[in-house]
């Protein structure tokens, strides 16, 4: 069981938890990610990916939104309040001098973007943030990004914020520039990631997505996590969460995102009307 | 056993039990001790179970135990035999004729303390071990009833014994050696690392288990329901660690959360003991398997088990919404997969198995138990395909027939297919329960740790890895194995750190 030390809501649906977990903190590289229960008996292990870390505290940092019954409960946290919390699991980010880097964050997907651009940038990259989101409230960590990227394009559905359009738009420009990248590096919603990978495959340049499926222990066990990629069955938990865009069966794993929709709708409802109940507001 | 006699309710066993019990004291008035064959006549204990029907809709236990007076009469079967064949069967050696002589003399504390000499989780073992091929296959009354149904039922005892002890509220603690000033690193705490836990503490070292849930007990909490080991149980024993000074650290990661060398070069560990358990399930290798409604049975069990997803009003798991379910394969977990499909309220339930029942690897005791609560199952079939509708969830299974051929170099008649067989049958949920690979984890993150080809990892006969005070115990060593085999590759790993330490 791990306390929460901060708690601050970055937007309406975006919350940024700080969390004691020392040895996480000492043990995590980018690219890596945590299962965390809100309750212990009853909540539901859902991964998330670590947004930062600052070992010299044994804090890591959890930025997520409310989507559903169990990123409630934990919105619900407060400091003080203990979660169950598993990690660092996964992969780590393959880091190396490749030269021109884009990084590709969608919403929420920016938060754990955040360390890899770090790490791309310690190892003497030149790096490109195109950050997306829906409208301007969900630009999460654009201080933080900006610090880091050489250049920082933003990009808004609505055009709340920056360039109206959607990340793919500028990706495109940039493949098809005089400075065609070396390593792109999507992280965001399935559906993004997918079109990222179909826009950089004409282009030839290698493409890592970083994959949030269903897991339940997230150490190899349960295989809920499954996704096929390049004809091959591979668990997201030990084999990624990190993978070639080009070669992952996106439509495949994007249903298998949905097996419990209706579950979750009825849940989240029941969330929803038990925080009308009790006055609490959203 | 017959099928009629299990039909008899609780209270009418213990009346007959009770009543053959009164022909033995009289026997014994008249001054004479049973013979051999009085005993032989004695009729088997049956266990009582809840009704087939009403338990296949609720999580309570299936067995309920035997009363007092069946557990006295059962233990009056026993010959005691001098040699005691049944022990040889036993991975980690019960005195069961010294535990069975203290039932018969009523001292059910002391039978307790036999049986935690060299077993210290009975109401597990009492439970799940299969008795039928271990220390009920060498029994003599079985061997002289000519029906290995006719063995002493050890476990069904064994089980009485600790459910006793635990009723009464009066656990013996095994005692804790002087503080031996060295620490070991138990990495998981399913049956292999607390049978390890527990003889590395008597000895008085400092032990601290490492597991990744948020629970203690491994398979004994994700995989078996608790319609057959009840989770209340586990929690008990794992409290009793506790009690005995071994602290768990829980939702820790050997391998990620800290490195297996780091444990032992910056952590101050003298030794680590690996029961990290079976790994990455295996799947079938057909098209369609990753559509939405196909779960590995670890999956399926673990969201039902450890997250407790039947409890719909206060779990946040969800479990799929089933109609017709598949389950593959035909050993204990695909018994318990289906049980527990039914118990989530599935309609209908088969398991396809490619052979047939006397080859099924699951104990004969949960065959039948499945088929009493209603599970179909469909022999000499296997799957080709999953089919998926058009939002890629699962809807029927293309199946194919086969036959048994010619036994094979092991002696199990191998199944042929038979050619042009295929049907499709509708099920919108397959649960996949043909065994694990090996967790390439702690292989991949210990670069020194030498493991086989399929990823188990190498030992010798003391338990010990390619890694100096590094030793290895249970399903990541065997493969996927039982709760018994685990806990004798843990009791002999903790005889060798023991001799190491000493």
């Amino acid at each position: 069981m791990t306390s929460i030390v901060s708690k601050s809501r970055l937007s309406d649906e975006v919350f940024r938890l700080e969390v004691e977990a020392p040895m996480v903190a000492r043990e995590r590289k980018a690219g890596q990610f945590v299962i965390v229960q809100a309750d212990e008996d009853f909540g539901e292990r859902i991964p998330l990916t670590i947004a930062d870390a600052d070992p010299a505290r044994g804090r890591i940092v959890l930025v997520f939104q409310t989507v559903g019954a169990s990123t409630h409960a934990l919105a619900a946290k407060e400091i003080g309040d203990r979660i169950t919390l598993l990690g660092p699991l996964g992969n780590p980010t393959h880091i190396e001098r490749f030269g021109k880097a884009v990084c590709v964050g969608g919403g929420i997907g920016l938060a754990p973007l955040h360390p890899i651009v770090g790490a791309l940038k310690a190892a003497g990259n030149e790096v490109t943030v195109i950050a997306g989101a829906r409208t301007a409230e969900l630009l999460v960590m654009q201080d933080e990004l900006a610090a880091l990227a050489d250049e920082l394009i933003v990009v808004t559905d609505d055009g709340s914020a920056g360039r109206k359009a959607l990340v793919t738009e500028p990706l495109k420009e940039i493949c098809a520039g005089s400075a065609r990248p070396d390593v792109v590096v999507a992280i965001g919603p399935p559906i993004m990631m997918k079109f990222c990978a179909e826009t950089t495959r004409p282009f030839g340049v290698k493409t890592l997505v970083s994959l949030n499926t269903i897991m339940i222990d997230g150490t190899g066990m349960c295989g809920g996590c499954r996704v096929a990629v390049g004809g091959e069955t591979k668990f997201v938990c030990v084999d990624g969460p990190e993978f070639d865009g080009h070669l992952v069966d996106w439509d495949g794993m994007m249903s298998r995102l949905r097996s419990y929709k209706k579950q979750e709708e009825e849940a989240h409802h029941k969330c929803h009307l038990e925080d009308k109940i009790a006055g609490v507001v959203r | 056993m017959n099928e009629a006699e299990r039909t008899l309710g609780k209270d009418e066993l213990d009346r007959l039990a009770s009543e053959a019990l009164k022909g033995l004291a009289a026997l014994r008035a008249e001054g004479r001790d049973p013979s051999p064959r009085d005993r032989l006549g004695l009729p088997v204990q049956d266990m009582p179970c809840q009704d087939g029907q009403e338990r296949s809709r609720n999580m309570f236990e299936v067995a309920e135990g035997y009363s007092e007076a069946q557990a006295r009469l059962e233990a009056e079967r026993c010959l005691l035999c001098k040699n005691a064949p049944c022990v040889q069967g036993c991975p980690v050696r019960v005195d069961i004729p010294g535990f069975i002589t203290k039932i018969r003399e009523g001292d059910y504390p002391a039978a307790a303390r036999v049986i935690k000499r060299t077993n210290l989780l009975p109401s597990v073992c009492g439970r799940v071990c299969p008795q039928e091929s271990q220390c009920q296959a060498n029994c003599t009354a079985g061997k002289s009833l000519k029906s290995v149904d006719s063995a002493v039922q050890i476990g069904r005892l064994e089980r009485w014994v600790a459910d006793t002890e635990r009723a009464c509220g009066a656990c013996d603690l095994p005692d804790v050696g002087n503080a031996s000033g060295k620490r070991v690193a138990v990495v998981g705490s399913g049956p292999a690392g607390l049978t390890t836990a527990i003889d590395l503490r008597r000895e008085g070292h400092e032990v601290v288990v490492y597991e990744a849930f948020q629970k203690a007990g491994g398979v004994m909490v994700y995989g078996i329901p608790e319609f057959r080991l009840p989770k209340s149980l586990i929690a008990m024993e794992s409290k009793l660690l506790e009690e005995m000074g071994v602290r768990y650290e829980l939702n820790f990661l050997v391998g990620r959360t800290r490195k297996l060398g780091a444990l032992l070069a910056e952590d101050g560990f003298d030794a680590v003991f690996v029961g990290a358990g079976a790994g990455l399930p295996k799947f079938m290798e057909i098209p369609g398997e990753n559509l939405v409604g196909v779960f590995s049975a670890n999956e399926y069990l673990t969201r039902a088990n450890l997250m407790k997803a039947y409890d719909r009003e206060r779990a946040a798991t969800p479990i799929y919404p089933s109609r017709r379910v598949a389950v593959l394969g035909g050993g204990n977990v695909a018994m318990d997969s289906a049980r527990m499909a039914l118990r989530l309220g599935a309609e209908e339930v088969h398991v396809l198995y490619r052979r047939t029942r006397e080859e099924m690897p699951a104990r004969a005791e949960e065959v039948g138990h499945a088929m009493e609560e209603g599970i179909v199952f469909d022999f000499l079939t296997s799957p080709t395909r999953v089919i998926g509708d058009k939002e890629g969830r699962a809807e029927a299974l293309e199946i194919l027939s086969y036959a048994l051929g010619e036994a094979d170099a092991s002696g199990r008649r191998s199944p042929v297919a038979i050619r042009g067989s295929e049907r499709v049958e509708s099920f919108d949920t397959v649960i996949v329960a043909i065994g694990n690979e090996s967790n390439p984890l702690l292989a991949r993150t210990s670069p020194d740790l030498k493991v086989d080809r399929r990823g188990h990892i190498l030992v010798d006969e003391k338990q010990r890895t390619s890694i100096d005070r590094v030793y290895a115990g249970g399903d990541i060593v065997l493969g996927a194995a039982t709760v018994i085999l685990a806990m004798g590759e843990g009791r002999r790993a903790a005889a060798a750190i023991n001799e190491l330490l000493a």
